[in-house]
């Protein structure tokens, strides 16, 4: 009656031996690597770029110990012997490639080729246990109040005209002061009035030029310290979003003085791609095509791939939307079979969309692709070479469409690029777009937050522990102790093995919450052997005591398990960052545990005592 | 050692028991109310400081050197190269203070250090980050209730939610009282304690079901005192071996272990409590009874319950 069929053993074996192999990696430690990726995703790197590379360390002296083009074409990567040898050959790199290429800081695995080749990696450990790499950025302040002046001259523009006042010369922007030009006295004290009351929290002054009557408005100190903050606040949130997104577990984004973020990573495999995702400062601006019989401003742009039309465009100068006002983003494709982004737009974008698009069919509009770049450029300082970085912004034309119908909350665009460009672009619509641009002004490899002897001390007495609780089981329950320690250690196997698949990053925390899992699990033998004691204490014979103890058990260890793991999974879902790590690692111990606990135990003692009928002492 | 029959009469004593819970998650609640937690960095931010040193350092002796003379709380990591050092800690200092600090350091450690820049640093779990999570733990606690109603009872699933709340707010109310340092960490445990409360009073609440549908005329407080007897010897080795790890990682597993494994002791031992004395008694207040649990089919709408005399 205690007996599974050979299936069950069979299954049991293959998680045993499928574990094990998945959980092999970690015992593999990484190399320090550099890795090197182009500035924009469609940039392939070859063999060439590689061979380029390793001239510039040799040109520097410095050796590396093995080099590698990714298989996507997307990275190559060069090992070094250490974290000293790591941060020269990166500067050594950037200098050499220029700024057409992103050179990252990485942490290279070492698992052998014939577990890369099943998919194998090892997990990662976060930033307290292994350290990582630390960016520092800085934001751009006066651009985020630029941002903000341009959007009221706009609004400017639109009030003066509705109130049928002419101006002299259409705002303009001279620093932080907006200057409005009136042609007499009696229209500018108009437009002072209009604008007063639209814009009450500006301070509006006045001055005359020659023939022109002019209004300045500039923000308050308030007024700007609201501004610079809420900037800061919002290019925060939108970071945090895409290091998410890049599925980075356990990172640190933090805000650091006045206006600077630093974000740290824990080691990760793809630092270039990371880094790329992070500083990049993407947005669209939807504008309609400039109409020669309107009244509005024209503004000339290029496109962004050939694939849109050749030359320029001119558009209006002013949008209707920008990408801050998109909730959701995806990719797909066209009938064409061509990526494309499909967009949706909160409900004021979709509402103002609608409002502009209703009187303009037949018409074209342009989507505006707007990336903020920067350039690098080495300056000697005192004999030193010291990095000076300019920034710009690049507005390119993505597609020029005529306008069918009104557009309202959703639509798609076109002509975006690769499939890749395509995907890009829309995690950064989604992930929100930065307020004010931001540039990298340090890249720096950080040691663990835990001292040595921290760490030693924390993994010791998780040993420690687990000891004892193993003595205990065996002490306690004999020959089921036994059985319930091998099925605990098959459970710390397909653990690691499926959090190392899953890539999960392990802190020390995370660890203290195995073992945590690894308690339950112990639980959950514990209710099956004390029903067993029980039934035998009821006068049944060993054989269905064993039995009836599993068939007990079960529905209290299950109802006990899934209710916990409803719980991990709701704080997964509604969480983020380190609780959801946390319930990822708490929902894979509940399931594995339980398997480990029920089926793998079971198989046990039905090899001990199943195959004995007349059994009349068991060691319980 | 072997497994004795137990036969205590836990329920006799349950409605003072229970005011003294009462009691307990009143003033934690008042506690951290007014007093509130001591959050750690992660929390509250503070301040960053990198340092440069002349010579090549370790970090050990840093550390040790700034959490014994200034902040208990400093973390510190190599930036970079040996030479330098980035140090956060929630104190906040301005520029005169950090190079007082470094000025310290270097001779202590016989290794000049300077100051290379002294900041303010914003916290790592942001407002919006505590939002979410309250909502979580809240989403949670309805999908739970509604599940153990689904399961077992309405009754058992007040009860299952209460002993949960009970746990999680006394559990922070020790931190409060203590003043002791919530961070990430403790964060964590506070989580893992939901897991074991909710394991806990399910294991019992699934021991008192089994017997209410097996047996015939028996009173509910003898019947669940029967079950919480009959689960005890699981309810003593399992809080024991959890117990076991807890207090090895509090004694050996150093400082970032230490509150962690502190909020697990004192959950796990109100959790263990909270099974008998909240959830059970709850069950009990609500006037279970055995057509509560008989299987749906039994219960029809409407039907006249006979009354079991209370005792």
């Amino acid at each position: 009656m205690n007996k599974y069929p050979l299936w069950k053993y069979l299954l049991v074996l293959a998680v045993v031996v499928f574990s094990f192999v998945y959980a092999l990696p970690n015992i593999y430690p990484p190399d320090p690597a550099v890795q090197v990726t182009g500035q924009s995703s469609g940039l392939e790197i070859d063999q060439r770029t590689l061979n380029r590379v390793l001239s510039a360390l040799d040109e520097d002296e410095i050796a590396y110990i093995g080099e590698e083009v990714s298989e996507d074409g997307n990275s190559a990567l060069v090992r070094l012997a250490d974290d000293q040898d790591q941060l020269r050959a990166k500067d050594s790199i950037q200098r050499a490639m220029g700024f057409d290429f992103i050179v990252a800081l990485n942490q290279a695995p070492t698992t052998p080729q014939w577990l890369q080749d099943i998919g194998a990696q090892p997990m990662k450990l976060g930033l307290d246990l292994r350290g990582g790499v630390h960016f520092l950025m800085e934001v751009n302040l006066e651009a985020a109040v630029a941002g903000r002046l341009e959007g009221v001259s706009s609004q400017i523009r639109t009030l003066l005209r509705e109130a049928g006042i002419r101006y002299l010369t259409a705002p303009e922007l001279d620093g932080r002061v907006l200057e409005v030009g009136f042609r007499s006295a009696s229209d500018r004290s108009e437009g002072r009035d209009i604008l007063a009351e639209q814009f009450p929290l500006m301070l509006i002054s006045q001055s005359e030029q020659g023939e022109a009557y002019n209004l300045e408005l500039q923000f308050s100190d308030a007024d700007l310290f609201d501004i610079e903050e809420r900037a800061l606040e919002q290019n925060l949130t939108s970071l945090k979003n895409r290091v998410n997104e890049l599925g980075v577990a356990e990172p640190l984004v933090q805000r650091q003085g006045r206006n600077r973020i630093v974000v740290e990573l824990p080691g990760i495999q793809d630092t270039a791609e990371a880094k790329r995702i992070i500083g990049k400062t993407a947005n669209l601006e939807f504008r309609l095509e400039y109409d020669p019989n309107s009244p509005e401003l024209r503004e000339e742009f290029e496109y962004l791939n050939d694939g849109a039309g050749f030359g320029s465009a001119f558009l209006e100068v002013d949008h209707i939307v920008t990408g801050e006002e998109v909730s959701d983003a995806s990719t797909g494709f066209d009938e064409a079979g061509a990526p494309q982004v499909n967009i949706t737009l909160s409900s004021e974008g979709g509402a103002e969309m609608h409002r502009a698009t209703r009187n303009a069919i037949g018409r074209r509009m342009g989507v505006l692709f707007l990336e903020e770049k920067s350039e690098t450029t080495y300056e000697e300082v005192n004999g030193e070479l010291v990095p000076v970085v300019e920034t710009y912004t690049d507005r390119k034309i993505i597609s020029l469409a005529t306008i069918q119908s009104a557009l309202g909350v959703t639509f798609r665009i076109t002509g975006v690029g690769s499939q890749g460009e395509a995907s890009e672009l829309a995690l950064l619509l989604r992930a929100g777009a930065f307020a004010a641009p931001m540039t990298f002004v340090e890249e720096r490899v950080i040691g663990p937050s835990l001292g040595a002897e921290n760490i030693r001390a924390g993994v010791s007495s998780v040993q420690l522990g687990l000891l004892l609780v193993v003595l205990f089981m065996f002490a306690y329950y004999r020959v089921f102790g036994l059985v319930a320690n091998i099925a605990l250690g098959v459970n710390l196997l397909l653990l690691a093995a499926i959090m190392s698949m899953l890539g999960a990053t392990l802190t020390l925390p995370g660890i203290a919450g195995i073992v945590l899992t690894l308690g339950m699990a112990v639980d959950a033998n514990v209710l099956i052997f004390s029903r067993i004691r029980e039934e035998l204490k009821n006068g049944h014979p060993p054989q269905s005591a064993i039995k009836m103890g599993y068939e007990n058990a079960f529905s209290t260890i299950v109802d006990a398990n899934l209710t916990t793991l409803i719980v991990a999974a709701i704080l997964y879902l509604i969480g983020s960052g380190p609780v959801q790590g946390f319930a990822v690692t708490l929902c894979i111990g509940i399931l594995t545990s339980m398997f480990t606990a029920i089926v793998c135990s079971r198989a046990l003692v039905n090899l001990i005592y199943g195959t004995r009928p007349q059994v009349q002492k068991i060691w319980i | 050692m072997s497994m004795k029959d137990f036969n205590f009469d836990f329920m006799r004593h349950r409605n003072p028991i229970g005011i003294g819970s009462i009691v307990l998650v009143l003033l934690s609640v008042v506690l951290l109310a007014t007093r509130g937690l001591n959050l750690g960095l992660d929390f509250s931010g503070g301040t960053l400081m990198e340092l440069h040193f002349d010579q090549p350092t370790a970090i050990e002796p840093v550390r040790s050197h700034l959490q014994e003379e200034y902040f208990s709380d400093a973390v510190v990591v190599h930036f970079g190269a040996e030479t330098e050092v980035l140090v956060r800690t929630r104190e906040q200092l301005n520029q005169q203070e950090g190079e007082a600090v470094a000025e310290s350091l270097g001779q202590a450690l016989g290794n000049p250090a300077d100051p290379l820049r002294v900041e303010f640093v914003g916290p790592q779990i942001g407002q919006e980050l505590r939002e979410d999570g309250g909502l979580g733990l809240l989403a949670a606690m309805l999908v739970v209730m509604l599940y153990v109603a689904l399961r077992f009872q309405y009754k058992f699933s007040i009860g299952a939610v209460v002993a949960l709340v009970h746990d999680v707010i006394i559990t922070l109310g020790f931190f409060s009282l203590f003043h002791w340092e919530f961070d990430l960490t403790v964060l964590a445990a506070i989580l893992a304690l939901i897991g074991y409360s909710l394991n806990d009073t399910i294991v019992v609440s699934d021991r008192i079901r089994e017997n209410f549908r097996a047996m015939r005329n028996v009173d509910p407080v003898g019947m669940v005192n029967l079950s919480l007897n009959q689960v005890l010897g699981r309810t003593i080795i399992t809080g024991l071996t959890t117990l076991l790890v807890l207090v090895v990682l509090y004694f050996f597993g150093g400082e970032s272990l230490k509150n962690f494994a502190l909020a697990l002791i004192i959950g796990i031992i109100v959790g263990t409590y909270s099974s008998i004395y909240v959830a059970s008694s709850l069950v009990l207040a609500l006037n279970i009874t055995k057509q509560d649990l008989m299987p749906p089919v039994d219960l029809e709408e409407g039907e006249v319950q006979e009354e079991v005399p209370y005792s």
